[in-house]
């Protein structure tokens, strides 16, 4: 029976036995499908005019930047530096447009008191969103300062020049820009249009810039939250229950609190923590505390051995990501499939961290490597019942990030355990297990595909389910906070809604670029979360390209094409012609056979469909005997618009792709149907040297003049793809559970 | 109790219990930041430092057992002002993405440069054989150690930080 119609069948058969709304928009879905270029102002209600990037949000430019009159330049960021590069690059553009060189320009980044509110820090949007912003800024900073000293000294502003913070007049006078400043000159709103400079004459976009923060961190300064060390500070451990639904039922703290240097045991519900003088001492305090607790567990976990069951019999609503053309049926050349993919873990090297001071006035500070200051401030003062002006959240850079990991719980942790012991600041580490253990982790997907050719050789049909949570349970609210979840009375689980937007979520490029004539693409989704999931790098694109891209190469197999040309033949976009065609020539793309046990594997998307394109091949080898599999080289290409440091984009496009490789090849969180049983880097292995590639090439399309695109999530999905087609090339199995792993690769060849 | 090390060339006297883990002495007592807490468990080799020339995961080894041994941590290879070989070629090759793990990295080749400035491809990996990156710096990684080693035979080092420190 046709795969749709069976969907449609146990839909209905399900309709009767709960909650299913099936949301079908087709206008909103056929708009979208032919939505312009991002970056476009919205179309402009009376007032206020839009504004490019976060000045949207806040619109005066002294916000953005000050400038002293001594001339020092300090300029603000709502973004925080996760390890991407982010400081090093958002300095470059204020450098360009405010003339000056990045070394004088102090960048203050995410921090409640000081900073803009730009949310998180997440998407790949902080070009887009701060970039933009600190970039129209700067621009109209100079202009405004340019008609200063062009009024002073008499002469139009077109002739003046402006170097390293200084205007020049023709005849020779100068002023800096300090001495320009006066009052509220700056305190004025953006205007919609800035004076950007012309790429031709940049100075620092676009060219290779050392990140600020490496030298700090290879020569042992502090550089994270995990090296705060405040006057008086305390250190504290939580003790958390064995697993995720279990209840305190006994505790007895009495030889705790006698143990040495112990300051306190904080017990609040089933939120349990210790607090001593020294770090050993809490962890030592922790392991008798945890040892001294008892818990009632339930069995609230799926079964793990029949993961794809579970996530279906979880559905209870589903929503039409993309239509196109004729309802899909298939007729001729198919290719059907059912693929999947594990929760996978951020597992930051460093796990979370958060230091936090409740001060005599009432007011509490927070340290944390949290994405989002502002919303973890809406959090834990909502946790704390305090107002949210009481509250002050300040990032400093933890271990790297990768999405929503445990940085916001520990960050609440601190808070509730600083505001039973005031006065002096408590840093809370978590240990390796909670990481493991208790962050949220990437969710668990399941993706049917079914799609058909004509007789020319196109896809003429697809259609495309995929069952999933939603990738997001940020703090928007207490909620979304471990400790609010424990302390008493517990703060109850928000209520998961589907919400389909055009940049996505687990239906993160579920839609494919690919011109095809008929499609439907349908979000089956998944409400409860038996284990807690949330943002974990590219979302659902990872699993959406790894299983659009696998069907991409079987249907070239039956349209014998080649996996390149193939996909060449349904792209139209220029730019994502470009990346594809880059990728295979640097690569050496061929049909020519491979030696024995070797295969290449290509994989494409443009993140989103509306962000950075990427295109990936990859050269794997497979031991038949043992199943396991190396990447031995991969080349890519990238397109993220305009270039600001393309060293920092290769960074992060080599690190996707190494990501990538590990959680394609190895990754899957374990767990029983009580408790995760992943909880260190034995039970939850990755990438270790022994399995790296020999090379990994990133090769940048730059784009002079366009919009900012972002970088750091553009690789996830195409590596997955082109690893699992490189796998297919070598073995002439496919494979469709993620990850690849030996047993996966070996029992596929022996059969 | 009172015990007396000797880190990055200099003699300190600390007083702890003597089961607590060199990490957090280094760390809490004398302020280093270079030893990294990532697992507590031997696996991922962020608390790496260099003990007596050897890499030793800081954070599995009691402090009672340093009492007179020489410990290196990344501090001891040089300054921000004045980085050494080491953290010239990581900084070189822009070898970090979030940097967590990276000190440790650095240790465990460290240890390897001593014995060998011209390591192969292979000798590097196997000297990272315990230190995990999440951020995928891997490629960065192994050529910022083969940078390294070109860097100290230059100039003529035998080995990394030789005569900084022990």
């Amino acid at each position: 029976m046709d795969m749709l119609e069976t969907g449609i069948t146990r839909r209905g058969l399900m309709a009767g036995t709960g909650a299913l709304v099936v949301s079908f928009s087709m206008g909103r879905a056929l708009a979208r499908e032919a939505a312009p270029q991002p970056a476009a102002p919205q179309p402009a209600t009376p007032e206020p005019p839009a504004l490019p990037g976060s000045l949207d949000d806040e619109r005066f430019l002294d916000s953005w930047i000050r400038i002293d009159a001594d001339n020092a330049v300090t300029v603000f960021t709502g973004k925080a530096e996760l390890g991407q590069g982010v400081r090093t690059a958002l300095l470059q553009v204020a450098a360009e447009e405010l003339e000056t060189d990045p070394k004088d320009i102090e960048l203050v980044t995410a921090d409640t008191g000081r900073t803009p509110n730009e949310g998180f820090t997440a998407g790949s949007q902080s070009m887009q969103n701060s970039g933009t912003a600190i970039r129209n800024a700067a621009a109209q900073v100079r202009a405004i300062l340019l008609a200063e000293a062009g009024r002073r000294f008499g002469v139009p502003p077109e002739s003046l020049k402006v170097e390293n913070r200084t205007i020049t007049a023709p005849d020779g006078r100068s002023v800096t820009y300090g001495e320009l400043v006066s009052g509220q000159m700056l305190h004025v709103e953006a205007q919609p249009q800035s004076p950007l400079k012309d790429p031709g004459s940049f100075r620092h976009m676009g060219r290779p810039m050392q990140r600020v923060d490496i030298p700090g961190k290879v020569t042992g300064q502090p550089a994270y939250v995990h090296d705060l060390r405040l006057e008086g500070m305390l250190h504290a451990r939580v003790v958390r229950p064995p697993s995720a639904a279990a209840q305190l039922s006994e505790l007895d703290t009495t030889s705790i609190e006698a143990m040495p240097g112990v300051v306190s045991v904080v017990l609040d519900g089933n939120f349990l923590a210790v607090v001593a003088e020294k770090e050993f001492q809490a962890i030592n305090a922790m392991r008798a505390l945890s040892a001294a607790s008892r818990w009632e567990e339930k069995e609230t976990l799926p079964d793990q051995n029949d993961l794809p069951a579970a996530l279906q019999n979880l559905e209870r609503e589903v929503g039409t990501v993309a239509e196109a053309g004729n309802m899909p049926s298939f007729t001729g050349r198919i290719f059907a499939a059912t693929f999947s993919r594990p929760y996978q873990i951020h597992g930051s090297i460093g796990p979370s961290c958060a230091v936090a001071h409740m001060k005599p006035d009432g007011t509490l500070d927070v340290w944390s490597h949290t994405q989002g200051v502002f919303p973890d401030r809406a959090a834990i003062s909502e946790m704390l019942g305090m107002p949210p002006e009481k509250v002050r959240v300040i990032h400093m850079e933890g271990s790297g990030c990768y999405g929503h990991n445990g940085a916001d719980d520990a960050a609440a942790d601190a808070a509730l355990i600083a505001t039973k012991l005031p006065g002096r600041p408590v840093r809370v580490q978590w240990m390796r297990e909670q990481e493991h253990s208790w962050e949220p982790y990437g969710p668990a997907m399941l993706v049917k595909v079914k799609a058909s050719l004509d007789e020319t050789g196109r896809i003429a049909n697809w259609g495309y389910d995929l069952w999933s949570n939603t990738h997001s349970t940020r703090p928007g609210g207490a909620p979304a906070l471990r400790g609010a979840r424990h302390k008493a009375p517990p703060f109850p689980a928000s209520p998961a809604k589907m919400q389909i937007s055009p940049s996505g979520n687990g239906d993160r490029n579920a839609n494919p670029l690919y011109t095809i004539a008929n499609k439907r693409v349908l979000w089956h989704f998944l409400p409860d979360m038996p284990l807690r999931v949330s943002a974990l790098r590219a979302l659902g694109a990872y699993a959406n390209v790894f299983a659009i891209e696998s069907t991409m190469d079987e249907l070239a197999i039956l349209a014998d094409a080649d996996p390149v040309e193939f996909r060449l033949r349904h792209l139209e976009d220029p730019r994502a012609r470009d990346v594809v065609q880059l990728a295979a020539e640097q690569f050496g793309w061929s049909n020519m056979p491979m030696p024995r046990n070797r295969g290449r594997g290509f994989g494409f998307a443009r993140y989103k469909n509306l962000a950075a394109y990427m295109a990936v091949a990859v050269e794997a080898e497979v031991e038949p005997e043992t199943g396991r599999v190396r990447i031995v080289r991969a080349v890519s290409a990238i397109d993220s618009g305009e270039v600001v440091n393309p060293d920092g984009i290769r960074n992060q496009t080599e690190g996707g792709i190494l990501q990538t490789i590990s959680w394609t090849l190895y990754e899957a969180v374990s767990f029983d149907r009580t408790r995760i049983t992943s909880t260190d880097w034995s039970s939850y292995p990755i990438l270790r040297f022994a399995s790296i590639p020999d090379k990994v090439d990133v090769h940048i399309v730059g784009r002079p003049g366009q919009p900012f695109l972002g970088t750091a999530e553009a690789a996830q999905g195409p590596t997955a793809g082109a690893v699992a087609n490189a796998v297919r090339n070598a073995t002439g199995k496919r494979l469709y559970d993620l990850p690849l792993t030996r047993d996966r690769v070996r029992a596929a060849i022996a059969t | 109790m009172a015990i007396s090390l000797k880190v990055n060339g200099e003699d300190k006297r600390i007083d702890a219990d003597p089961a607590t883990p060199l990490l957090y002495v280094l760390r809490d007592d004398l302020a280093l930041n270079g030893a990294k807490y990532g697992c507590g468990l031997g696996q991922c080799g962020s608390c790496m430092v260099v003990v007596n020339g050897e890499a030793v995961l800081s954070c599995m080894t009691p402090v009672m057992l340093m009492e007179g041994r020489e410990i290196t941590t990344v501090e001891g290879l040089g300054t921000i002002e004045e980085p050494g070989p080491l953290q010239q070629a990581f900084i070189e090759m822009q070898a970090a993405q979030c940097g967590y793990c990276i000190p440790g990295m650095m240790m465990s080749a460290h240890a390897l440069l001593r014995r060998n400035a011209n390591p192969s491809d292979e000798d590097i990996r196997q000297a990272l054989g315990t230190n995990l990156c999440r951020c995928g710096t891997h490629m960065r990684i192994m050529a910022a150690i083969r940078r390294a080693g070109e860097l100290m035979q230059a100039a003529g080092l035998p080995a990394a930080g030789e005569g900084r420190t022990g």
